[in-house]
């Protein structure tokens, strides 16, 4: 139990660590960090690397921006077994749950909240 | 103007020398600690929903802790208070998906005055959208050269 957290700590941590460093020594900006990540995500798990992370790191590996990826290409991946369109679909089948939240709370918190004076 | 810059750049030239080297190891450590933190709470509500319902996929286990986790993000973005992690944490706060909840709620918030179709509706995917796009676009690539694979 406790090395389970271990594992999801030191792989989350990681992960987010090399963003960290690529927004210190890069001039890339966080929104094109995102991006990078999910195509790592993406690549690595359509060459089948990705898996044997998540595997080790549990929620550490799924939930960073990576993590997000690696469910885009699994989707298209098994998609691809049953069909050609389902190969198409499938990275942004695997995903809806995510970005179905991410807009349903998205809406709903705009509507709710007031955006707090931005201190310049 | 031009003065102007000139000492602009002069302090940040300035500021360099005197930024020690130790405030970049510092927020490193932050990042890696508050990211690996986010990881855990995921891994957290991932073992109680699965001792919960023993029975449940792997993978609709997995979209559950996935919106869970933007549900967290985007509530703390609409109280203000992800932002304050934001400042400190960094990369730490911006990599896990819970950042991404941020990068959606925020803007969408920020833009909410200029109407719901302008405004909240298409300002909410001012830095999703990208994300988004090539995830859509990058998977779809994949599953096609998949099925290419599949037919030999």
């Amino acid at each position: 139990m406790i090395l389970e957290f271990l594992k999801v700590f030191l792989v989350g941590g990681t992960i987010c660590a090399i963003g960290q460093l690529l927004l210190d020594y890069t001039k890339l900006t966080s929104a094109r960090i995102l991006v990078l990540f999910l195509l790592i995500g993406v690549v690595l798990q359509a060459l089948n690397l990705y898996q044997p992370i998540v595997d080790f790191g549990g929620s550490g590996a799924t939930v960073p921006i990576v993590g997000f990826g690696y469910l885009l290409a699994k989707g298209a991946m098994e998609g691809a077994k049953i069909g050609f369109l389902e190969a198409l679909t499938g990275g942004l089948s695997a995903a809806a749950v995510g970005l179905t939240a991410a807009i349903v709370f998205g809406y709903l918190n705009a509507l709710i909240f007031r955006s707090r004076t931005k201190k310049q | 103007m031009r003065s102007l810059n000139r000492e602009n750049t002069a302090y940040v030239e300035y500021v360099k020398q005197k930024d020690p080297k130790t405030k970049v190891l510092k927020t490193l450590i932050i990042a890696f600690c508050v990211g690996g933190f986010i990881c855990m709470v995921g891994q957290v509500f991932r073992d109680i929903l699965q001792s919960s319902f023993p029975d449940l996929d792997p993978d609709v286990l997995s979209g559950l802790v996935t919106a869970i986790m933007i549900f967290l993000g985007a509530t703390l973005t609409g109280l203000g208070l992800y932002d304050d992690i934001g400042k400190f944490a960094g990369a730490g706060s911006i990599i896990p998906i819970t950042g991404f909840a941020n990068s959606v709620v925020s803007p969408a918030m920020e833009y909410r005055t200029e109407g719901v179709v302008y405004g909240i509706e298409s300002k909410m995917f001012v830095i999703a959208g990208p994300i988004i796009v090539s995830g859509v676009v990058s998977s779809a690539l994949v599953g096609l050269i998949y099925w290419i694979i599949s037919l030999f």
